[in-house]
């Protein structure tokens, strides 16, 4: 009688609670308090954090081999799946006209990834391995599913860390850009008005992501399953004949992979991963990592001032950041607040757009380099 | 001389925040577009009197869009 007591105790999860298990849900009721009632990310944050709390019970197999959230975590984020989905979505939301009609923001977007490898470069400073400084450096580019890509392919153990990370900094992007480009530029600088932008032709908008995709993927031949499926995305929305694949790709389908992407991420989130002084300094390296991407953006922006004649108002580099739109809102708000008659919103989403094509060829650069 | 305010970029037209016969100054807050899920301001170019209003709320708004114009 007593025995059989014992065994229905012991095969509750209860005696088998670890203080890392209670941390853990710590972490995730902390992540689901930010997203329900502040607003962060929520659509991410809620099926991470309940990932990560389910994860956490004891004796669940929920992760072991054939658990539910390893077939998650397995079938779409292990082997690289579900990210580019996302960007096929992506890419059925992202309108280049901006980029088109001010090709050089392309460089913008591009110059923000310096912020990438300033983080790699100091990520190894801190005795973080190569591949792992990679994953580091990438959560500057501020682009949630090229994080968890490159990570899924170089350092999986830091998956839940740099990808909550990345999530949380996005929303942190009102707080981040800000002090980095008043300290960066002179009220002068911000006040400035840019020329109106040329329209873009329909041809043009159907051109360019077949461009775009022979000039990257021959370049960089590993960010093909990132661009590939965000060019394809573009194409379903500009070609304007296949509109139910368009909004397929930017609603439904992006939900549900985005429902399993959460919970596969949150549910890499273990006590032994995650309760490690190393993800304190990928949290550190994170923020510095975004803040040198605005840097690097708007450093750029005023060098090529210096060699043309249609300048641009050095904050727009600040977009190169991705975190679309928000970045390019943060841009506009400082813009209209030196000089109300300047709009700076539809000038800052050229490098912002162009900073998750730059994201994504950075990740596909270390892959290549690293591999 | 009136002047034209248009809208800065593509966009829907929230609300028209002025009457016509009001006196505005340069740089006060005069229309509300909806560009990028963002409420964007339009401020006034110059100080005037609004003479007439030419879009309405709800209106797809595009840089020749004249929205209203100043006297």
């Amino acid at each position: 009688m007593l025995e059989q007591l014992t065994e229905v105790i012991n095969s509750t999860g209860l005696l088998s609670l670890t203080p890392g298990n209670l941390i853990m849900w710590a972490v995730a009721f902390g992540l689901m308090y930010l997203a329900i009632k502040k607003g962060v990310e929520p659509l991410l944050l809620v099926p991470i954090s309940f990932g990560i709390f389910a994860a956490n019970f004891p004796l669940t197999g929920l992760m072991e081999p054939g658990g539910l959230y390893y077939l998650f975590f397995h079938n779409g984020i292990q082997n690289e799946l579900i990210p580019p989905l996302i960007f096929l979505g992506l890419g059925a939301m992202t309108d280049f006209g901006p980029v088109i009609a001010n090709p050089k923001t392309l460089l913008l977007g591009a110059a923000a990834q310096l912020g990438v490898y300033a983080a790699f470069f100091t990520a190894l400073l801190f005795g973080f391995s190569v591949a792992e400084a990679a994953v580091i450096g990438i959560i500057g580019g501020a682009d949630g599913p090229t994080t968890i890509f490159l990570s899924a392919n170089l350092a999986p153990h830091l998956m839940g860390a740099v990808s909550v990370a990345a999530y949380s900094y996005m929303a942190l992007v009102p707080l981040i850009i800000p002090p980095v480009a008043k300290l960066l530029t002179t009220p002068r600088e911000r006040a400035m008005v840019m020329k109106q932008m040329r329209p873009v032709s329909k041809g043009e908008k159907i051109l360019f992501p077949l461009l775009a995709s022979l000039v990257i993927i021959l370049l960089v031949p590993k960010s093909a399953p990132l661009i590939a499926m965000f060019m394809l995305g573009n194409l379903f929305m500009e070609s304007g004949v296949v509109q139910r694949l368009t909004d397929v790709s930017r609603n439904e389908l992006m939900n549900i992979v985005t429902i399993f992407l959460g919970l596969g991420v949150g549910a890499t989130m273990s006590a032994e991963t995650f309760l490690k002084p190393q993800t304190i300094y990928i949290f550190i390296l994170g923020v510095l990592a975004f803040a040198f991407a605005a840097a690097g953006g708007i450093l750029i922006a005023k060098i090529m001032n210096l060699f043309t004649t249609n300048k641009v108002n050095p904050l727009i580099g600040a977009a190169g950041v991705s975190a679309v739109p928000m970045a390019a809102r943060v841009v506009h708000q400082l813009g209209s607040e030196a000089n109300p008659q300047n709009y700076l919103l539809m000038h800052a989403m050229g490098p912002n757009v162009a900073g998750v094509i730059g994201t994504a060829v950075a990740a596909g650069a270390f892959i290549t380099a690293i591999h | 001389m009136a002047t034209p305010v248009n809208s800065p970029m593509v966009g829907k037209l929230i609300s028209v925040d002025v009457k016509v016969g009001d006196q505005v100054k340069e740089n006060d807050p005069v229309a509300t577009i909806e560009a990028m899920k963002m409420y964007v301001k339009i401020y006034a170019p110059a100080s005037g009197v609004v003479k007439e209003i030419k879009a309405n709320a709800g209106d797809v708004v595009n840089p020749d869009t004249v929205i209203l114009t100043l006297e």
